[in-house]
């Protein structure tokens, strides 16, 4: 063996997958050989193993077969990874069985791939498992897919069989998105079109297998523009430093950057930043970096910082096609734990909504996935997470799902649908009506704004109903006689009562002057109505007057304005009283939120 | 300062580091397993890198197998020292006395495999839920199969038939109480990769591994160093070589190789064309085909 090193090599990732007999290994192993990356000793034992199993040749599959299991039954069971070079590329060869557990395995090797190499036996055509292998491939996006018809010396190198092959799988594959696709006759025990062009295919003008790799990209690292840092851990060697540490998924990061953080929303500014030889001005996606902030901020592992203006979706509900790993069917009964990126929350299979049939492609409805089924489903979350598509951004919208008993991971899924178009059985119990009542000028419509904008960055599903709003509409047949500001109410308190059900955190603002009127509100909504008094003085509303409308109700302008020509009784038992006078916007909406956010705990 | 490191090593160190922050916000007690020899170094080294400007936020364990090389012990007292780490020993001495485990006899006897009983008594003793090793895949064919974060159950068995998926960069810790993990930030490293990390980092070695002149016994085709714990048996004789050592391990089971190589770029010139493997000067893989594999069902490194 001589070792290549070319310091700047590209590392190229590949995954390959192959029926049991479809000389995976020996292809492997003749890589291994003619590349010179096999060590004179471990070629000695290969040949006193082969030797000692009363094989005439050195078979070349047992170097890849890594566990005695594996050489005894001469099968592969789990992903052994290999390494070669040429003076071009460095090479991580993912190997994974095409037997028991095949498709957990080809998932976990495609998972991390530029490419994949799918093996076809040229006497066998296309099988189920080359049918599987396409499809993991085509779902898990791995960019670059060589198929390699081996034994072609079983065949007498028919052009036709070739052909035929090809053709098939260009039909199956039609149906699924694989690009940059090439097919090459081999015959890996004999090492035809493995290294070197073969003599016997000259009907064929590709490269040979190693010329193909040689030309592969590293497409896997790809990813958008969109800054995504997740909180990995976080350093405090002393009182004055207290750093962010974290792998930059995407996008690019400068020194002076405003952030956010999710999903508190707060906004900061990055001070400093780290890579590891030192401070850097910009670092960009894939490197690990340290942040420090301008100011002290509630972050921890799993936060995500983010650019202000370019978001990930924050959601509670996934839709997702996830391969089932574990041995126990899915349940939709069970609580899971998923984790995504750095983050961890609590998560329940809501819906299978079919499985994939694999050998045609169809769609089957199952109540549930078994072990090595994939399948599309629904997912809902005990919090919030901050997921990009798994086609738009793969680390983010890549996830496990594990199972909080064994620990162990039971699936592993792509994100395809990430905004939150259903309304879940999760949100929909959180549907709460937190209504405003107030003196005009209080801060009800300015408190309400702020904290729609605070829930929706956290997740959740907030909506903000507004007396002004209705009165333009549904209630534009209603003037402001006792009777009229009753019904105006009594309709307003059912709309929001629709919203709280479909799961909206509802804000309402209405002056809602009158006791008798509340009690009423609080009938037709029933226990999701919190009731919040927003309290300023007159002076202080009048002071601020926002619309005016003071000044005009003193002029006479206007009739019956509540608190200068009408009533407003204070609340008699509101739920929650927010004082609004000698306090900021920022301060108020933080102490409603922890209102609500309390108030949804204990539902 | 030093050379900059090509995007090979760039891209090995970026995945080292990941993996060693992510285990050490996953796990409460995570120690680093610390031999002396150059991938443990490399790991250490690595450790510095990835928390500064915080300390190592963990401690170094070193199994003594009570048969070193003097050289390795220095080195790992000064190294812990520079990088400014808890150093942690347990003996191997400590288990055979306490008769936990009794010596092998005769002339190819050898404390390698005792190991595990230290290392696992170490880990209930010390309550640690996660080692640090720096086991590469390209080592060895059992090697080539394991996981970045590899389960260990409540005996500290290794079961290579039934480990978790582990896919992306998604590494999970969870595990139930007894339960443990190895961490092998370094999988993906080839021999080279480790020496020319070295080099690029300017990382200080110990001796061994430049050539020197020690007397040897040659027992097997491999030159093993003559040393109090090592003598020769009938037909084998003392005498004295150029050498230095590949791997280094417990003193004796670790084969030296005849070189010359004097510094670092001598000793990268020369694995460049090398025609056999760091492991083949290993007696402890020598015994079976499987015998890597054996060792880490049972909990080894």
């Amino acid at each position: 063996m001589a070792t290549e090193f070319n310091p700047d090599a590209e590392i190229i990732r590949i995954s390959t997958a192959g029926s049991v007999d479809d000389g995976k290994s020996t292809l492997l192993g003749r890589l291994l050989v003619d590349t010179d990356s096999v060590y004179e000793d471990h070629f000695e034992n290969l040949r006193r193993t082969s030797e000692h199993r009363g094989e005439t040749e050195v078979n070349l599959a047992l170097l890849a077969d890594g566990l005695k299991a594996e050489r005894e039954q001469g099968i592969t069971i789990d992903v052994a990874y290999r390494y070669f070079s040429t003076p071009k590329k460095r090479f991580i060869l993912a190997d994974t069985p095409g037997h028991t557990q095949y498709t957990r395995n080809m998932i976990t090797g495609a998972s991390t791939a530029d490419a994949a190499m799918i093996l076809i036996d040229a006497r066998h055509g296309m099988t189920e498992q080359s049918k599987r292998h396409a499809f993991i491939t085509s779902l898990l996006r791995v960019p670059q897919v060589i198929v390699v018809i081996n034994k072609m010396d079983l065949v007498e190198y028919s052009e036709e069989v070739f052909r035929e092959i090809e053709a098939a799988f260009r039909v199956y594959s039609q149906r699924l998105t694989i690009t940059n696709l090439s097919f090459i006759p081999v015959s890996a025990l004999l090492g035809e079109n493995v290294v070197t062009r073969s003599e016997k295919t000259p009907w064929y003008r590709g490269p040979s297998v190693l010329e193909r790799l040689e030309e592969l990209t590293p497409e896997a690292k790809r990813t958008p523009p969109d800054v995504r840092l997740p909180i990995q851990y976080v350093i405090r060697p002393d009182q004055n430093f207290r750093g962010y540490m974290g792998r930059l998924e995407s996008g690019v990061i400068r020194k002076g950057d405003e952030m956010t953080v999710l999903p508190s929303g707060q906004s900061v500014t990055i001070r400093q930043l780290f890579e590891l030889d030192g401070e850097v001005t910009e670092a960009s996606a894939g490197s690990n970096v340290l942040v420090t902030f301008d100011r002290e901020v509630d972050a921890s592992r799993g936060d995500m910082l983010v650019r202000p203006r370019n978001l990930p979706t924050i959601t509670q509900r996934i839709e997702a096609v996830i391969c089932w790993m574990a041995e126990e069917p899915s349940s939709t009964a069970k609580p899971y734990v998923l984790r995504q990126t750095t983050r961890e929350v609590s998560a329940s299979l809501e819906e299978v909504v079919y499985r994939f049939e694999v050998e045609t492609l169809h769609r089957d409805e199952v109540g549930s996935l078994k072990m090595n089924d994939i399948g599309r489903v629904v997912i809902g979350t005990g919090r919030p997470i901050f997921m990009d598509t798994y086609e738009h951004n793969r680390p983010l919208g890549s996830f496990l799902l594990i199972d909080p008993v064994s620990n162990g991971v039971v699936a592993a899924g792509m994100a395809n649908r990430v905004n939150a178009s259903e309304v879940s059985n999760a949100s929909r119990e959180k549907g709460l009506v937190v209504w405003l009542t107030g003196l005009s000028g209080a801060g009800k419509s300015t408190v309400s704004d702020a904290l729609v904008d605070l829930l929706k960055r956290e997740g959740l599903d907030a909506a903000r109903l507004d007396g002004d709003d209705l009165r333009t509409g549904l209630n534009s047949d209603l003037g402001f006689t006792p009777e009229d500001r009753a019904e105006n109410l009594r309709r307003s308190a059912h709309v929001a009562k629709l919203f709280a059900n479909l799961g909206h955190i509802t804000l309402c603002s209405f002056i809602s002057p009158l006791n008798a009127d509340r009690r009423k509100i609080r009938e037709i909504i029933g226990d999701r109505y919190v009731e919040v008094y927003v309290r300023a003085s007159l002076a202080e509303c009048e002071r601020r007057d926002p619309k005016g409308l003071y000044k005009k109700a003193r002029s006479g302008e206007i009739r019956q304005f509540t608190g200068i020509s009408s009533t407003f009784e204070e609340p008699e038992s509101p739920d929650f009283v927010l004082n609004t006078e000698g306090v900021s916007i920022d301060e108020a909406v933080q102490v409603l939120a922890n209102v609500i956010r309390k108030r949804l705990e204990n539902h | 300062m030093f050379p900059q490191m090509g995007s090979v090593l760039k891209e090995l160190e970026t995945e080292a580091v990941y993996i060693m922050r992510e285990a050490a916000a996953q796990f409460e007690r995570p120690a680093l397993l610390f031999s002396g020899g150059k991938d443990s170094i490399v790991l250490l080294h690595l450790a510095s890198r990835a928390f500064a400007p915080a300390p190592i936020p963990f401690p170094l364990l070193h199994i003594d197998t009570g048969h070193n090389f003097p050289e390795t012990i220095k080195y790992r007292d000064e190294a812990a020292q520079r990088y400014g780490v808890n150093l942690i020993v347990r003996r191997v001495q400590d288990s055979i006395d306490a008769g936990l485990v009794s010596e092998e006899v005769g002339p190819h006897s050898s404390r390698n495999a005792l190991q595990t009983v230290t290392l696992l008594g170490a880990i209930a003793e010390l309550k640690l839920d996660a080692c640090f090793g720096g086991a590469r895949r390209d080592e060895e064919k059992a090697r080539a199969k394991e996981r970045f974060f590899s389960h260990r159950n409540s005996f500290g068995q290794w079961d290579p038939k039934n480990q978790r998926p582990e896919l992306w960069s998604l590494y999970s810790g969870r595990k139930n109480v007894g339960e443990n993990f190895r961490v092998f930030p370094i999988s993906n490293w080839m021999e080279i990769d480790v020496w020319q990390y070295i080099k690029a980092q300017g990382i200080p070695m110990p001796s061994l591994y430049f050539s020197h002149e020690r007397p040897i016994v040659v027992r097997d085709g491999v030159p093993l160093a003559h040393t109090e714990f090592l003598s020769p048996i009938a037909g084998e004789t003392v005498e004295t070589r150029t050498v230095r050592f590949r791997t280094i391990g417990d003193a004796t089971c670790t084969g030296a190789v005849y070189s010359t190589a004097s510094d670092i770029d001598e000793v990268i010139a020369e694995l460049l064309d090398s025609k056999t493997s760091e492991r083949s000067t290993r007696a402890d893989d020598r015994r079976s085909d499987s015998a890597m594999e054996d060792r880490k069902a049972k909990g080894y490194f």
